[in-house]
């Protein structure tokens, strides 16, 4: 990385961005290798030693006091004395203006943060950075936040500090800014650097083929095994930003879609989805994360509130609650599995209970104790027993003995998102053969999934979600990962 | 134990993460010691002999007489402490237990006060009163969380203060003089509300409330809810991860509120083995403050029945042994001290124990990677 550049580092969600830049900025000890500043090595136990080495970052989410003035949130942690007590502000004051006119920056130290915009909040954070003595910035997802004439901003503030001497690390996954911004392009995929790109010789097609690979053990099933019954069916479901409330049953959403729109603050979570999945059948639904996805497995699972027509087999289950509708036969894998999926520090036999757990007064404490040694063998969970806690399991295992348990019951309908996320390539294999031979017996299954060559080889029907509508179908069985992700981004209409 | 979400200080100082084997016992033995130490440094430092005061005290605190005297007030300790113990096991702070089973023992005290039943007909009437009253006092604040997300520790702190208005004005209207002094107190319950003692401890000359098996039957249902039932396994999923138990179909609000319910129907009994026991009239020297302690013995018991009955033993024979102090021309106070070190010494301890075991866990762990297998990459 050299002096006075701007490096972009990109990847997919889970690529290990934020891990490298957490052990960048001394919040996480590497396992190996080293890290060497002006060509002397370093190695931080903590931030403060990142920060005593000219290292500054600036998170995705600011962190300022609202009812403080830029000056105090710029000074706090490292006040400057006077006589050994006292503030000095004045010293502070001349200082910040020193740095932000040299920069660039235009920040005036004495307004409350609460009175300015974002993108002002922005170059708070970057000059407290710099305040600091900072020479090598690290951004993350700078631009998160930002709308376009900010981040234009944002970009002419940067090249001033890079003009400066001053080294920025910018992650992103907005490939057209980092294109635009960066002088160099370092590419990450599990954890591993995949290429190191000069941004003048690739377009953002490549960059998003180098992103997401394209060598990676074919989930292809290709026999379809989609029958005509309908498993699950989805009529204009939407979701508000917030202020949800119940409307009048039989009316349609698009009703109140304006005023909806206008609470959420223009924008809606999800808008007028409709699907049909057949018994058999593997629905995909791409698309860049943040888009509605989690929101959408959050509606049909009744755990947010949302508007629409959702039919189970036949059978409406709109105003059911979570239980019922599990207890209704839908399997779900969630995407967040220690969060949403497992009690960590519970025995994995209490964890067969968990989202199975309803009728009569008391826990079936045999059958779950049975129920998980069976998982466990069917599903090859590698674990010493069945008493351990979840958390001893690895990330694999973890997730097979989540698919065994959401597959048992025989469910009508499997919601599963991004069921092969960190998971190692054999644990992989074993779930994406789990799910073909479920589908195979007639399960109908909802995937959700970064992975787009797991997208394409599993789905008998892919749709693409963008900004919360469904923008695009695209026939799985000829596409490729490149078409598919720039459908995604909602730039290619050559998809 | 992994290192990643859960695994919170407060998560481990409210017992959701749990310590194992010896380690359980050696955090609190550890306490224990502690205290000791520190309070024999008070005493020193204030010119009396440590070890023959704490002589004393373990002497006086086991004659029969201390005995009946500590099981007595263990009892409330331990309704109290469960009480508090089933919110935090969900990640519920009921401060409120205080005002619980203030109000309840009032209104029960009142109503048995007022009817004539027979005998069991008439105990039953009055503990059903209590429990009603407890759940209903606490249930305003779990209908507050649960449909206004208005915290249940600032609900439960305010309805307590609001409680001692409200049973103040009411012992008011409902007062009779207490004989003998110018005490007032309800009408007395007649004789049919009673509930005869047990003479449990041999040779002593005062018996063990009849209610102390009313703790007892509370610490084996308390197990049984959470281990056995499935409403206990949704609650302590809820405590162990509140997004999961959500995602596996508990509903949340609906759980709130019934724990709060049946904490507070738990704190209503605390009043009861002393009410039905010996004083039958809730006047003005009713004991206050049970609900306060509560929390500390919940603390210290780890929120587990046994641990908690271990907890308010301890704490209650601290209580009793105190009153030797003055005897000993050594101000009481000193046992407030040991108390409070205890329950601090028993946080820090937990928490080093939990760090320990976590190095030796990690020095394993690394122990078996670095051993040459590839068994684990091949097969996965």
């Amino acid at each position: 990385m050299a002096k006075g550049h701007i490096h972009a580092i990109v990847g997919e969600n889970g690529a290990g961005k934020s891990t490298l830049m957490k052990i960048l900025y001394g919040m996480q000890r590497p396992d190996e290798g080293e890290i060497r500043i002006n060509g002397s090595p370093v190695s931080f136990h903590t931030p403060a030693d990142a920060i005593a080495a000219g290292i500054g970052m600036v998170h995705q989410h600011f962190m300022l006091a609202d009812n403080l003035t830029v000056l105090e949130n710029v000074v706090l942690g490292s006040e400057p004395r006077k006589g050994g007590i006292a503030l000095d502000f004045a010293a502070a004051r001349k200082k910040i203006k020193e740095i932000s006119d040299a920069y660039g920056l235009d920040v005036d130290p004495d307004v409350l943060v609460e009175d300015i915009g974002v993108g002002l909040r922005q170059r708070v954070e970057i000059l407290k950075v710099l305040y600091r003595g900072a020479r090598i910035l690290i951004l993350d997802e700078p631009t998160a936040v930002l709308v376009p004439h900010e981040v234009d901003e944002l970009f002419e503030n940067l090249h001033g500090l890079v003009r400066e001497g001053i080294t920025i690390i910018f992650i992103s996954h907005h490939l057209d800014e980092v294109l635009k911004v960066a002088d160099a392009i370092t590419v990450i995929r599990r954890g591993t650097t995949v290429a190191s790109v000069d941004p003048k010789s690739v377009n953002a097609r490549q960059l998003a083929e180098l992103m997401v690979g394209s060598e990676l053990p074919s989930p292809e099933t290709r026999e379809s095994t989609v029958t005509d019954v309908v498993a699950l069916q989805v009529t204009g479901l939407t979701m508000a930003a917030s202020a949800w409330r119940p409307i009048p049953k039989g009316t349609p959403a698009s009703f109140y879609m304006d005023q909806m729109r206008a609470e959420g603050g223009g924008r809606l979570l999800l808008e007028d989805v409709s699907f049909t999945i057949h018994k058999g059948e593997v629905l995909g639904i791409a698309g860049v994360e943040g888009n509605g996805q989690a929101e959408l497995v959050e509606a049909i699972m009744g755990i947010r509130p949302s508007v629409g027509e959702i039919t189970l087999a036949g059978t409406d289950i709109a105003d059911w609650s979570t239980l019922r509708r599990r207890d209704a036969g839908i399997g779900y894998i969630p995407e967040d599995r220690q969060r949403h999926g497992l009690l960590l520090l519970a025995p994995l036999w209490e964890n067969r209970i968990l989202g199975h757990n309803s009728g009569g007064v008391w826990i079936d404490r045999k059958g779950a104790r049975a129920d998980t040694e069976r998982i466990v063998a069917q599903y090859d969970v590698r674990t010493p027993g069945i008493d351990v806690d979840a958390a001893a399991l690895s990330g694999g295992n973890q997730q097979k003995l989540i698919v065994g348990r959401e597959m048992s019951g025989d469910p009508v309908l499997l919601i599963a998102s991004h069921p092969t996320r960190g998971v190692d390539v054999g644990a992989q294999a074993a779930i994406w053969d789990h799910l073909r031979s479920a589908r195979a017996a007639g399960l109908a299954v909802l995937l959700i999934s970064a992975d787009l060559d797991e997208l394409i080889g599993l789905s008998d029907t892919l749709k693409v979600l963008l900004r919360g509508k469904i923008v695009a179908d695209v026939d799985p069985a000829n596409v490729t990962p490149e078409q598919l992700g720039s459908a995604m981004t909602g730039a290619g209409e050559e998809a | 134990m992994s290192p990643q979400t859960p695994d919170t200080f407060v998560n481990r100082l409210l017992g959701r993460i749990k310590l194992n084997g010896l380690m359980a016992l050696a955090a609190p033995v550890l306490a224990i010691l502690f205290a000791g130490v520190i309070t024999s440094v008070v005493l020193i430092l204030t010119d009396h002999p440590p070890v023959d005061t704490l002589l004393a005290m373990v002497e006086y605190g086991s004659t029969p007489r201390s005995l009946v005297g500590i099981i007595n007030l263990a009892s409330a300790y331990y309704l109290s402490a469960m009480a508090v113990a089933l919110g935090f096991r969900m990640n519920l702070f009921n401060i409120g237990v205080d005002g619980q089973y203030r109000l309840a023992a009032l209104i029960a005290a009142a109503v048995g006060g007022a009817v004539t039943l027979p005998k069991p007909l008439h105990i039953g009437l009055i503990l059903i009163v209590a429990v009603a009253v407890g759940a209903a006092w606490a249930g305003i604040a779990g209908v507050l969380k649960a449909r206004r997300g208005v915290s249940e520790v600032i609900s439960t702190i305010m309805l307590n203060t609001i409680a001692t208005g409200l049973g103040a004005w009411l012992l008011a209207q409902w007062a009779v003089p207490v004989a003998g002094s110018n005490n007032i107190g309800t009408n007395p319950i007649p004789e049919s509300g009673h509930v005869p003692s047990i003479p449990l401890i041999p040779g002593a000359p005062n018996e063990v409330f009849g209610l102390f098996v009313v703790a007892v039957l509370v610490g084996i249902g308390f197990h049984v809810l959470l281990n056995r039932t499935r409403f206990g396994f949704n609650l302590r999923s809820t405590g162990l991860s509140e997004p999961a138990a959500v995602a596996s179909g508990v509903d949340v609000k609906k759980m709130v509120i019934v724990a709060m319910l049946i904490s507070g129907g738990m704190a209503g009994l605390v009043g009861m083995p002393q009410l039905l026991g010996s004083s039958y009239s809730y006047s003005l020297d009713f004991p206050p403050g049970f609900g306060f302690t509560g929390i500390a013995i919940a603390l210290i018991g780890r929120n587990n029945p046994i641990g908690v009955a271990f907890g308010a033993l301890l704490w209650s024979f601290l209580d009793v042994s105190q009153n030797i102090l003055s005897l000993e021309k050594v101000s009481p106070e000193i046992v407030t001290i040991m108390q409070g070190v205890i329950v601090l010494a028993v946080v820090i301890a937990y928490e080093l124990v939990h760090r320990y075991r976590i190095a030796a866990e990690q020095r394993r762990v690394s122990r078996e990677l670095s051993a040459p297998v590839g068994m684990e990459g091949a097969a996965a």
